[in-house]
């Protein structure tokens, strides 16, 4: 790895060079390419492969050009045949063609004949560009945006929350002054002799003391019953697990399918935590995060976690290879049934086709995954009751359907009419 | 109103002065009360830091602390895989092929497995050799998770690691080598082609190596005869379904007999078929001494001694061939059906088989040619059976060789010869003097523990084995677990040993493709299928004891076998003076390899219903001349006297009796496999080992019998051994009546006649609308489920038990609760006696009684239909939940945690039950079971839900039920909600066949069939429509969706 590392100096000195001689030399190569429409090309062609500065699947890219131009002799042309067939020229036998297939676990790279040499000088312009220094600059502040020169809500009220302060104040000397007043002059009306007071009237009526006594009982009993069928309901449970995995940044940020990650949703009773080879495909490549961050959500605290899945499958970023010990993640159930409910999502998911969303609620919002539904039988019940069974395009129930509409004269059945009330469908 | 009355205690209270009353004013007692005695020391007790104040202080904190604390839930914790391993998806099943070859039972079957744990055995229905299963090869799932297996290898009862192992093994084989020693390879039957090959290299690197094949319950004779009439050691082959008349004198062809697994062919020619008023069956003639399930499902059976059976094998070989051997005369019922088998195999010729189960080369080679003679079509000599390959003499010899000192080492596997031989303790004795002794064994058994290296085997579930269980099928064994401890499989060893570099796994898929495979037959494809089958002529070594061995065994040419001189050998056999003693392996236990398998233990015997116990079966005759007794106690538990039974003047051997109905007298039958006590649980210590007085490998010893009085409480779970007349419960005619007395011509009175009750005094279908009280539900959209059984081909074999008890995590409740019939099965076989020599005859009896008293009273002639004939007709009858459509149980229910489904199935929501028992008291057919105890993490349940590696066994999709909570069938409703949805999820239609019970897949002889009645194309609606199909307890109007077909008997005599 050495190696790579004195190169890896030498070609940002290079590649800087490079840059700085692209801008001030009209032409060094016979064609230019286009920074922008190279960028799109790199982002759509390349990037699931490489990257610019460092190594992923193939070798890092920034300033490519020139380091082979530099190191290995070699000119454009040989770029333009290894990116349309690199199989071709592997098998020609050239000499830093095999190197090159050798040192990159011998996996062939897609050839693109589709790539025309202008589009490939585009991609080459881009990888040209001289890397920008990190300044922090794409990090967005937290603090909230403060209107010039208005007032925040919070201060008006502070403000009016004084102000009435004030008036209480005021009012109160006033009335302690006009009272002495009175008393100096002599002209203080005698307060009225007082009635028994209130509570003790209450407490005299025998019926209204019975009464309230029952309407508090019965208040009680309604709201120790609420209370006490809560028990076990463990809606709104967000606890913090071992990594913190944002599904708003996956499912909603980057629009990744629910079930690409819990595929086993599909086809079995269970969604399936996914296993840490499915988080690897992705983050094999991806080391970092660029996205929206916030004080407590920094790139840094982001950057940490996507760690964290490298230290539990055992990745070795430097070697690319799983050489560590594993050490599996012990992510904490949210949504808990107990032992006695069959639940099956591929029978939610696929045959009656109801969206994550309607029992998970909006997790491609969350950043912390809650539970969203009480998972209460009244709740599973309710559901049964509402929704029509999904009959279209499934042979399975083609006879079914048939029969059914014949005999009641109507097109949609309730799941519950289907039998989905039955004890035994869910308690076995 | 004040009173000046004034109330006294005493006199003295009125003495004004009294000092005493005074003093009782000031003081309550009037001694100081001894505080200080029970509160200790006073002076330590006011300088404790503690004060009365702060302790309350504390309780109170620690209640409200606890209160508190149990307030929050759970945490609970999921660990994904790492790394997904392709073909597990988490909550769905895979399937893998593989073979069970533990020496005593050969079976091609897949294994179900979920997240990576075998949870249940399927039957493979690709194999045309043995794909089914029987109830110990069910079973032996749970014998995986043992948690009494050797976990690691051991030197001297010590732990050692496998290197230390070999290098010590390695360094004794080699001094044993230089010095000329024999080493011998004592085995089981492996039936192995790999394996042979691999003895072979072992032998040729060792040289002076014997490989000695060894049976526990041995068939040599059997493979004696055959190798000396056709020069090759294997075992006839038949195929019941073409016989049309089956002879056997002492055959269990239905037990284990010659390695078993002839169920489903027998089966197939048990179901009557043919053209409407011509359908045919087999006919099944039985002679035997125990009352054996063969027996029990013959047409005709006829209890012989051991003695007499010889000479009835020696009648028949004469009547069939024609060669005169004068025997002696038997009983004249003997006589009479020796003539009618004669007869009617003389008719039925090339349709006609006999079969022997005596232990005799004489009696086994009459078989053979009786057969030859007949032609016969079930009989298939060419591709032998190899799934038996012991040697009696060899076996014999390496004992004598190892007390004179002519045996320098010895390697087992597979095989437990101290519990299982007669002269186990001289093998014993002998195994110390030798310098090498490895035990390959999955338990520390009584051989185990007499030698010095015990090589811990993995069980076959974690093992790669090939097996050849009839010449030129091959089936594959692939492990389904990765190993749960250090283990390390014989062969495996053997390539270590023999410097081989590979893994048994290389070696097999090594020979397999140079020798096994056709070309174009790929590895994989075998091991995925599990099963493989060729004409070609396999070039491979063979398995079986060594050639060396065979030539000291007295050498009989092929030609030379002279029959007829067999014949007249075994018609002089001479009655025995005393008593027979016949051994017999149990269908739940068999050799007793799996003795520490609970639901083996609890399994009800097909013939006694007794679990937990083997036992003397007796004769009423002898049990009334011995005073041998057998009673039921207020409990309802069955009880009986001991029995102090001798052998050859060895010791007595105590042993409990059971008085069993239709054993020959003369007779006494004892269980093999019983009685083990080392590296077995103490609870399933259970029985007597009948191995002791296994003397020559014979199952029949001459014995005497003496009772011992005492009393034994066995767990039987069947008390009553009769129907009491009642001919509406199990259902039977004979084939004549059958196909005479059809529907179009007598109506509901036809065979099957259908119940009839009386309204305003006119009868009336017992079925029919105006006899219900119940407004009918629509049942014709949709599924509806039902099962059907018939009796006809159900031979009470038991397997369906022990596969629903796999499926829906059935708990093992142990003897004592099995006693107070608080057993769980969910399924159980009824076993009926008649009462009279045949059903017919008692219910004849029953509809001719006139008044109470009399020659033909009720009173005393129910008395009498309680008792079981001498030699009763025996009727299974498997029962579980019949759910009905018009369930009693559902309308008791005060918390509706019973109802019913519109698919047919009776649910049963464990978590609303709250355990009234309203419903099992008014279910007519006693299916329900109730949880009295906590039967999981309960130490005093110690059987497998107990520990962790047990629980690995349960089906995670079935609930484990909780104490006092009501259970029963639910007709699999996992499984049919399972195939609905798959074919939901694959938008199509279901077909005949998707559907399947726990027990009807298991059942291999077609005896339970389920499917949907509502798909008229469906096999179950078929045999709904069917003439044979009735309902138990019909009249009581349930309208169970379970169909029971009549059981036709085959009484046609030549």
């Amino acid at each position: 790895m050495k190696k790579v590392n004195r190169r890896n100096s030498i070609s940002r000195i290079l590649g800087i060079a490079l840059a700085l001689m692209l801008a001030f030399s009209t032409s060094i190569f016979a064609q230019e390419g286009d920074v922008t429409a190279g960028k799109a090309l790199f982002n759509a062609n390349c990037a699931a492969c490489h990257k610019l500065d460092s190594k992923s699947t193939g070798p890092m890219l920034r300033g490519i050009e020139a380091r082979l131009a530099e190191d290995e002799g070699l000119d454009r042309e040989w770029l333009y045949k290894w990116i349309k067939n690199s199989s071709a020229l592997i098998k020609s036998g050239d000499k830093y063609a095999v190197k090159v297939f050798e040192a990159n676990n011998e996996s062939i790279m897609t050839p693109f004949p589709q790539l025309s040499n202008k589009q490939i000088d585009d991609i080459l312009a881009y990888t040209a560009q001289p890397k920008t220094v990190p300044d922090g600059g794409k990090q967005l502040t937290d603090v909230p945006p403060v209107a010039p020169g208005g007032f925040s809500s919070e201060m008006i009220l502070w403000a009016l929350i004084v102000l009435f302060g004030l008036l209480a104040l005021g009012l109160f000397l006033v009335n302690k002054t006009l009272r002495k007043f009175a008393v100096a002059n002599g002209t203080l009306v005698e307060e009225e002799a007082k009635g028994t007071p209130i509570w003790k009237a209450f407490a005299q009526n025998q019926f209204l003391v019975i009464v309230t006594t029952i309407f508090f009982l019965l208040g009680s009993a309604y709201f120790g019953y609420g209370y006490l069928m809560q028990v076990g309901i463990d809606q709104g449970y967000q606890p913090i697990q071992p990594i913190h995995f944002s599904h708003k940044i996956h499912a909603g940020d980057n629009k990744i399918e629910c079930k690409y990650c819990h595929s086993s949703a599909r086809v079995s009773k269970h969604s399936g935590i996914p296993a840490l080879n499915i988080c690897m495909n992705c983050h094999m490549n991806i080391n970092e995060y660029n996205g929206e961050t916030s004080a407590k959500y920094s790139k840094d605290f982001y950057d940490k976690e996507i760690k964290k899945i490298y230290e539990a499958t055992g990745w070795d970023a430097a070697t690319r290879t799983y050489s560590n010990e594993p050490k599996p993640v012990k992510w904490v159930r949210i949504h808990n049934l107990p032992d006695f409910v069959y639940f099956n999502h591929s029978q939610h998911v696929m045959v009656a086709g109801v969206d994550c969303q309607t029992c998970h609620g909006e997790v491609q919002e969350m950043e912390i995954v809650e539970q969203h539904s009480p998972l209460t039988m009244g709740w599973c019940i309710n559901c049964h009751r509402e929704t029509d069974v999904n009959f279209k395009g499934n042979a399975y129930y083609d006879k079914i359907h048939e029969q059914l509409k014949e005999k009641y004269g109507v097109e949609s059945f309730k799941a519950s009419e289907m039998g989905a009330l039955e004890c035994g469908k869910c308690h076995y | 109103m004040a009173s000046n009355k004034k109330y006294w205690k005493s006199v003295e209270e009125l003495n004004e002065n009294s000092s005493i009353v005074d003093a009782l004013r000031q003081n309550e007692f009037v001694e100081a009360i001894p505080v200080d005695e029970f509160l200790g020391d006073k002076e330590t007790l006011e300088s404790s830091s503690t004060s009365r104040r702060d302790f309350l202080k504390y309780v109170g904190f620690s209640t409200a602390a606890a209160t508190l604390a149990a307030c929050e839930g759970p945490v609970i914790k999921s660990i994904p895989y790492v790394v997904q391993p392709e073909t597990i998806i988490p909550g769905v099943a895979d399937y893998y092929a593989t073979t069970i070859a533990d020496g005593y039972d050969f079976a091609s079957i897949l294994i179900k497995t979920r997240e990576g744990r075998p949870i249940k055995v399927e039957n493979n229905k690709d194999a045309a050799v043995k794909g089914s299963a029987n109830a110990r090869v069910h079973a032996s799932v749970l014998s995986l998770y043992d948690s009494l297996r050797v976990k690691q290898p051991k030197i001297a009862g010590v732990d050692a690691s496998w290197e230390t192992l070999d290098a010590e093994v390695g360094q004794k084989l080699n001094e044993l080598s230089a010095a000329q020693k024999q080493v011998v390879l004592l085995t089981q039957t492996f039936a192995s082609p790999s394996t042979a090959k691999l003895v072979g290299e072992f032998k040729a690197k060792y040289g002076n190596v014997t490989h000695v094949v060894y049976d526990a319950i041995s068939e040599s004779t059997a493979l004696d005869a055959f190798e000396a009439k056709y020069g090759e050691r294997g075992l006839v082959d038949y195929d019941f379904s073409k016989a049309e008349v089956i002879v056997s004198v002492g055959a269990d062809l239905l037990g284990d007999w010659q390695g078993g697994g002839y169920d489903d062919g027998y089966a197939k020619g048990r179901i009557p078929t043919g053209k409407n008023g011509h359908k045919n069956m087999s006919r099944h003639i039985q002679f035997e001494s125990n009352m054996t399930l063969s027996g029990a499902n013959a047409d005709k059976r006829v209890p012989l001694s051991p003695s007499d059976q010889k000479v009835a094998l020696a009648k028949i070989y004469a009547g069939v061939t024609g060669n005169s051997v004068s025997g002696r005369k038997l009983s004249d019922k003997a006589e009479d059906a020796i003539a009618k088998a004669v007869r009617q195999l003389e008719v039925a010729g090339s349709k006609a088989v006999v079969i022997t189960g005596i232990n005799d080369v004489d009696a086994q080679s009459l078989v053979l040619a009786i057969n030859e003679a007949l032609n016969s079509e079930a009989y298939d000599k060419d591709a032998p059976r190899k799934v038996r390959q012991g040697n009696d003499k060899a076996v014999a010899k390496l004992i004598s060789d190892m007390k004179n000192d002519a045996v320098g080492g010895i390697i087992m596997a597979g095989v437990n010869p101290v519990y299982t031989l007669a002269n186990g303790n001289e093998f014993a004795e002998s195994l110390k003097t030798l310098d090498l002794a490895v035990s390959f064994t999955m338990h520390e058994d009584e051989t185990a523990m007499h030698t010095k290296y015990v090589a811990a085997a993995p069980h076959y579930l974690e093992s790669w084995g090939d097996v050849e269980m009839k010449k030129g099928h091959y089936s594959v064994m692939q492990p389904t677990i990765r190993p749960l401890f250090d283990t390390r499989q014989f062969q495996d060893a053997l390539l270590k040993w023999t410097g081989n570099e590979k893994t048994y796994y290389e070696y097999i898929k090594e020979i397999w493709s140079t020798n096994i495979l056709s070309l174009g037959t790929s590895w994989n494809k075998a091991v995925h299928d599990g099963v493989y089958s060729t004409t070609a002529t396999v070039s491979l070594a063979e398995e079986a004891t060594d050639a060396i061995e065979a030539s000291e065994v007295e050498e009989t040419a092929v030609a030379s076998v002279d029959v007829n001189s067999q014949a007249r050998k075994l018609a002089g056999t001479k009655a025995a003076s005393g008593m027979e003693l016949v051994l017999y392996a149990k269908t739940g236990m068999g050799d007793g390899q799996q003795a520490n398998n609970p639901w083996l233990q609890e399994f009800p015997d097909p013939i006694t219903r007794a679990s937990w116990d083997n036992y003397l079966t007796v004769s009423q005759a002898d049990a009334d001349a011995k005073d041998l007794k057998n009673w039921n106690v207020a409990n309802g538990g069955l009880n009986g006297t001991y029995a102090n039974i001798t052998v050859n003047g060895g010791e007595p051997m105590k042993v409990p009796v059971i008085i069993q109905p239709g054993q020959a007298p003369g007779t006494v039958g004892l269980a093999l496999g019983y009685g083990k006590k080392a590296g077995i649980k103490e609870e399933m210590q259970t029985g007597v080992n009948a191995y002791k007085v296994y003397n020559n490998f014979n199952t029949v010893q001459n014995v005497s019998v003496a009772s011992a009085g005492g009393e034994h409480e066995f767990a039987c779970v069947q008390l009553h051994n009769t129907l009491m007349g009642r001919g509406d419960i199990v259902k039977e005619t004979t084939l004549e009546v059958f196909n005479t007395r059809d529907k179009n011509q007598y109506g509901d009175f036809f065979f099957n006649e259908k119940p009839h009750v009386s309204k305003d005094h006119k009868m009336i279908a017992a079925t029919s609308s105006e006899a219900d009280m119940w407004a009918e539900f629509d049942r014709s959209i949709g599924h509806h489920f039902n099962l059907a059984i018939d009796l006809n081909a159900c031979t009470g074999c038991g397997a369906c038990v022990i596969a629903c008890h796999a499926e829906n995590n059935v708990p093992v409740v142990g003897k004592t609760e099995v006693r107070r019939s608080r057993d769980m099965h969910w399924l159980r076989i009824d076993r009926y006696y008649s009462s009279e020599e045949t059903f017919s005859e008692d219910d004849k009896k029953k509809e001719e009684f006139s008044g109470l008293f009399g020659e033909k009273g009720s009173l005393g002639g129910f008395l009498e239909l309680e008792s079981p004939a001498d030699n009763p007709q025996v009727a299974f009858q498997p029962v579980m939940c019949q759910h009905c459509n018009h369930a009693p149980c559902e309308t008791v229910c005060p918390v509706a945690a019973t109802s019913h489904g519109r698919q047919g199935q009776n649910h049963m929501a464990y978590n609303r039950c709250v355990g009234t028992r309203y419903c099992a008291n008014n279910c007519p057919y006693k299916v329900r079971r109730f949880n009295w105890f906590l039967y999981n993490k309960n130490d005093e349940f110690d059987y497998y839900m107990n520990d962790d590696l047990g629980r690995m066994v349960l089906n995670p999709d079935v609930v484990v039920r909780s104490r006092g909570v009501m259970e029963k069938c639910s007709m699999c409703i996992q499984k049919t909600q399972k195939t609905i949805l798959d074919a939901k999820r694959d938008g199509r239609q279901i077909k005949d066949g998707e559907f399947q019970t726990a027990c009807s897949a298991a059942c291999s002889s077609g005896a339970m069939t389920f499917g949907d009645i509502n798909d008229k194309e469906s096999k179950v609606a078929e045999l709904f429509e069917d003439d044979r199909m009735y309902h138990l307890l019909e009249h009581v109007g349930t309208k169970p969706n379970v169909q029971y077909h009549v059981k036709v008997r085959n009484t046609k005599e030549a």
